[in-house]
Protein backbone atom coordinates (compact mmCIF):
# COMPACT_ATOMS: atom_id res chain seq x y z
CA UNK A 1 0.00 0.00 0.00
CA UNK A 2 1.42 3.20 -1.01
CA UNK A 3 1.52 6.49 1.73
CA UNK A 4 0.21 9.93 1.28
CA UNK A 5 0.82 13.53 2.24
CA UNK A 6 -2.27 15.95 1.61
CA UNK A 7 -1.68 19.73 2.02
CA UNK A 8 -4.90 21.63 2.65
CA UNK A 9 -4.18 25.09 2.52
CA UNK A 10 -7.88 26.20 1.69
CA UNK A 11 -10.84 26.47 4.32
CA UNK A 12 -14.11 24.32 2.82
CA UNK A 13 -16.25 27.59 3.91
CA UNK A 14 -14.52 29.27 1.03
CA UNK A 15 -14.26 26.70 -2.33
CA UNK A 16 -16.38 23.23 -2.64
CA UNK A 17 -13.38 21.94 -4.03
CA UNK A 18 -11.53 21.31 -0.63
CA UNK A 19 -14.55 18.68 0.23
CA UNK A 20 -13.42 16.65 -3.35
CA UNK A 21 -9.87 16.91 -1.66
CA UNK A 22 -10.98 15.27 1.74
CA UNK A 23 -12.82 12.78 0.02
CA UNK A 24 -9.63 11.42 -2.69
CA UNK A 25 -7.86 11.24 0.92
CA UNK A 26 -10.72 9.36 2.61
CA UNK A 27 -11.09 6.78 -0.34
CA UNK A 28 -7.32 6.27 -0.48
CA UNK A 29 -7.52 5.66 3.64
CA UNK A 30 -10.58 3.26 2.70
CA UNK A 31 -8.38 1.24 0.18
CA UNK A 32 -5.60 0.83 3.06
CA UNK A 33 -3.16 3.14 1.79
CA UNK A 34 -1.51 5.50 4.67
CA UNK A 35 -2.97 8.74 4.49
CA UNK A 36 -2.17 12.36 6.44
CA UNK A 37 -3.72 15.46 6.09
CA UNK A 38 -1.87 18.31 7.02
CA UNK A 39 -3.72 21.81 7.50
CA UNK A 40 -2.23 24.96 6.64
CA UNK A 41 -3.09 28.75 6.21
CA UNK A 42 -6.70 28.59 6.40
CA UNK A 43 -7.07 25.28 5.71
CA UNK A 44 -6.90 25.17 9.52
CA UNK A 45 -10.58 27.30 10.00
CA UNK A 46 -12.33 23.47 10.00
CA UNK A 47 -10.15 22.02 12.76
CA UNK A 48 -12.01 24.52 15.11
CA UNK A 49 -14.95 22.98 15.98
CA UNK A 50 -17.17 24.01 13.45
CA UNK A 51 -20.28 22.79 11.25
CA UNK A 52 -17.56 22.06 8.58
CA UNK A 53 -15.12 20.07 11.18
CA UNK A 54 -17.67 16.93 10.67
CA UNK A 55 -15.42 16.65 7.50
CA UNK A 56 -12.45 16.15 9.48
CA UNK A 57 -13.49 14.31 12.50
CA UNK A 58 -14.93 11.81 9.60
CA UNK A 59 -11.76 10.99 8.09
CA UNK A 60 -9.84 10.77 11.48
CA UNK A 61 -12.31 7.91 12.37
CA UNK A 62 -11.10 6.39 8.83
CA UNK A 63 -7.78 6.40 9.93
CA UNK A 64 -6.29 9.14 8.01
CA UNK A 65 -4.17 11.11 10.36
CA UNK A 66 -5.17 14.86 10.56
CA UNK A 67 -2.37 17.46 11.37
CA UNK A 68 -2.79 20.70 11.71
CA UNK A 69 0.10 23.46 11.67
CA UNK A 70 0.37 25.22 15.18
CA UNK A 71 2.08 28.38 13.23
CA UNK A 72 -1.45 29.10 10.90
CA UNK A 73 -3.77 27.80 14.79
CA UNK A 74 -1.87 30.72 16.27
CA UNK A 75 -1.88 33.07 13.41
CA UNK A 76 -6.26 32.87 13.85
CA UNK A 77 -6.62 32.50 17.47
CA UNK A 78 -7.89 28.78 17.47
CA UNK A 79 -6.53 27.19 20.42
CA UNK A 80 -5.57 23.96 20.75
CA UNK A 81 -8.47 22.70 23.39
CA UNK A 82 -10.96 23.94 20.79
CA UNK A 83 -9.99 21.53 17.66
CA UNK A 84 -11.95 19.03 16.62
CA UNK A 85 -11.65 15.81 17.99
CA UNK A 86 -8.72 13.34 16.52
CA UNK A 87 -7.17 16.38 14.82
CA UNK A 88 -3.58 17.31 15.95
CA UNK A 89 -1.48 20.55 16.35
CA UNK A 90 1.68 19.76 14.30
CA UNK A 91 4.67 21.41 13.50
CA UNK A 92 5.33 22.20 9.76
CA UNK A 93 8.56 19.78 10.14
CA UNK A 94 6.04 17.02 9.56
CA UNK A 95 5.67 17.74 5.63
CA UNK A 96 9.78 17.89 5.96
CA UNK A 97 9.82 14.78 7.22
CA UNK A 98 7.09 12.72 5.07
CA UNK A 99 8.75 14.18 2.05
CA UNK A 100 12.22 13.11 2.64
CA UNK A 101 10.51 9.77 3.58
CA UNK A 102 9.11 9.58 0.37
CA UNK A 103 5.62 10.09 0.88
CA UNK A 104 3.37 11.16 -2.43
CA UNK A 105 2.31 14.35 -1.71
CA UNK A 106 -0.61 16.49 -3.11
CA UNK A 107 -1.40 20.26 -2.29
CA UNK A 108 -4.87 22.11 -2.31
CA UNK B 1 17.85 12.95 9.21
CA UNK B 2 20.24 10.09 8.64
CA UNK B 3 21.07 10.41 4.88
CA UNK B 4 21.09 13.63 3.37
CA UNK B 5 17.88 13.92 1.13
CA UNK B 6 17.03 16.59 -2.20
CA UNK B 7 13.53 17.93 -1.84
CA UNK B 8 12.26 20.01 -5.35
CA UNK B 9 9.74 22.81 -4.38
CA UNK B 10 7.85 23.54 -7.49
CA UNK B 11 6.11 27.51 -6.43
CA UNK B 12 3.70 29.81 -8.64
CA UNK B 13 2.69 32.37 -6.54
CA UNK B 14 4.44 36.03 -6.86
CA UNK B 15 4.89 37.68 -3.67
CA UNK B 16 2.50 40.16 -1.75
CA UNK B 17 -0.60 37.67 -2.52
CA UNK B 18 -1.14 34.74 -0.69
CA UNK B 19 -0.29 33.12 2.50
CA UNK B 20 1.16 29.89 0.03
CA UNK B 21 4.28 32.00 -1.00
CA UNK B 22 5.32 31.92 2.94
CA UNK B 23 4.34 28.93 3.67
CA UNK B 24 6.77 27.75 0.48
CA UNK B 25 9.66 29.63 2.43
CA UNK B 26 8.70 28.31 5.76
CA UNK B 27 8.93 24.76 3.94
CA UNK B 28 12.35 25.17 2.51
CA UNK B 29 14.19 27.20 5.46
CA UNK B 30 12.88 23.86 7.69
CA UNK B 31 14.04 21.83 4.47
CA UNK B 32 17.60 23.29 4.91
CA UNK B 33 17.40 23.00 8.87
CA UNK B 34 16.75 19.78 8.61
CA UNK B 35 19.54 18.91 6.54
CA UNK B 36 18.03 18.52 3.08
CA UNK B 37 19.80 19.85 -0.16
CA UNK B 38 16.71 21.98 -1.90
CA UNK B 39 15.74 23.00 -5.24
CA UNK B 40 13.67 25.57 -5.74
CA UNK B 41 11.89 25.85 -9.41
CA UNK B 42 10.27 29.46 -9.34
CA UNK B 43 7.26 29.62 -12.11
CA UNK B 44 4.84 32.31 -13.16
CA UNK B 45 4.44 34.74 -10.77
CA UNK B 46 6.85 33.38 -8.37
CA UNK B 47 9.80 34.93 -10.38
CA UNK B 48 9.17 38.20 -8.40
CA UNK B 49 9.78 36.50 -5.13
CA UNK B 50 13.49 36.95 -5.52
CA UNK B 51 13.31 40.52 -7.61
CA UNK B 52 16.10 42.50 -5.94
CA UNK B 53 14.56 46.17 -6.71
CA UNK B 54 11.64 45.49 -3.59
CA UNK B 55 11.68 47.90 -1.58
CA UNK B 56 10.61 48.83 2.13
CA UNK B 57 8.37 51.48 2.22
CA UNK B 58 6.75 54.11 5.02
CA UNK B 59 3.47 53.52 6.25
CA UNK B 60 1.32 57.02 6.36
CA UNK B 61 -1.38 55.48 8.59
CA UNK B 62 1.16 53.88 11.23
CA UNK B 63 3.21 57.25 11.30
CA UNK B 64 6.27 55.34 10.68
CA UNK B 65 9.07 55.86 8.16
CA UNK B 66 10.52 52.40 6.32
CA UNK B 67 13.10 52.10 8.78
CA UNK B 68 10.32 52.18 11.97
CA UNK B 69 8.10 49.89 9.74
CA UNK B 70 10.30 47.41 8.91
CA UNK B 71 8.00 46.04 6.24
CA UNK B 72 9.61 42.37 5.47
CA UNK B 73 10.15 41.92 1.68
CA UNK B 74 10.52 38.29 0.32
CA UNK B 75 13.61 38.71 -1.13
CA UNK B 76 15.27 39.44 2.23
CA UNK B 77 13.93 36.36 3.56
CA UNK B 78 14.75 34.72 0.60
CA UNK B 79 18.60 35.91 0.75
CA UNK B 80 18.42 34.87 4.45
CA UNK B 81 17.41 31.29 3.69
CA UNK B 82 20.26 31.08 1.13
CA UNK B 83 23.05 32.37 3.39
CA UNK B 84 21.32 29.91 6.34
CA UNK B 85 21.91 26.66 3.74
CA UNK B 86 25.29 28.22 2.69
CA UNK B 87 25.89 28.43 6.43
CA UNK B 88 24.91 24.54 7.16
CA UNK B 89 26.98 23.39 4.17
CA UNK B 90 23.21 22.44 2.22
CA UNK B 91 22.67 23.26 -1.40
CA UNK B 92 19.91 25.64 -2.10
CA UNK B 93 19.40 25.86 -6.10
CA UNK B 94 17.06 29.17 -7.22
CA UNK B 95 16.08 28.81 -10.61
CA UNK B 96 13.92 31.45 -12.02
CA UNK B 97 11.94 30.37 -15.10
CA UNK B 98 13.36 32.93 -17.66
CA UNK B 99 10.31 33.38 -20.12
CA UNK B 100 8.34 34.06 -16.50
CA UNK B 101 11.44 36.31 -16.02
CA UNK B 102 11.48 37.97 -18.93
CA UNK B 103 7.27 38.10 -19.05
CA UNK B 104 7.57 40.13 -16.10
CA UNK B 105 10.77 42.51 -16.56
CA UNK B 106 12.06 40.98 -13.55
CA UNK B 107 15.31 40.18 -14.38
CA UNK B 108 17.28 41.51 -11.51
CA UNK B 109 17.28 38.85 -8.83
CA UNK B 110 19.33 38.35 -5.91
CA UNK B 111 22.44 36.89 -6.15
CA UNK B 112 22.67 33.16 -5.43
CA UNK B 113 19.32 32.46 -7.49
CA UNK B 114 19.75 32.22 -11.46
CA UNK B 115 17.69 32.01 -14.64
CA UNK B 116 16.24 28.30 -15.94
CA UNK B 117 13.88 26.91 -17.94
CA UNK B 118 11.27 24.47 -17.39
CA UNK B 119 13.71 21.70 -18.42
CA UNK B 120 15.37 22.51 -15.00
CA UNK B 121 12.56 21.32 -12.97
CA UNK B 122 12.31 18.02 -15.09
CA UNK B 123 16.34 18.07 -13.84
CA UNK B 124 14.84 18.48 -10.27
CA UNK B 125 12.77 15.97 -10.05
CA UNK B 126 14.40 13.43 -11.32
CA UNK B 127 17.67 14.31 -9.49
CA UNK B 128 15.25 14.25 -6.28
CA UNK B 129 14.01 12.52 -3.80
CA UNK B 130 10.96 14.23 -3.63
CA UNK B 131 8.87 16.90 -5.38
CA UNK B 132 5.96 19.50 -3.99
CA UNK B 133 4.12 21.11 -6.16
CA UNK B 134 2.59 24.17 -4.81
CA UNK B 135 0.14 25.36 -7.10
CA UNK B 136 -2.06 28.84 -7.31
CA UNK B 137 -5.15 29.20 -6.77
Amino acid sequence: MAEYLFIASRDPFESEEVKHFYGLALGLAQESNTVTLFLVQNGVLPARTSSRSKLLTNLVASGVEVLADDFSLRERGIPTARLAEGVKPASLGVVIDQLALGRRALWN
Amino acid sequence: MSQRKTLTFSITDPPYEDARSTTALRLISLAIERGCDVNVFAYEGAVALPFAKQAPHANAVHQRDAAEENHPNPKDWIAAVLADAAQRGRKLDWVNCGLCVDERGVSESIPGTRRGSPADLLKFVEASDNTLVIPTK
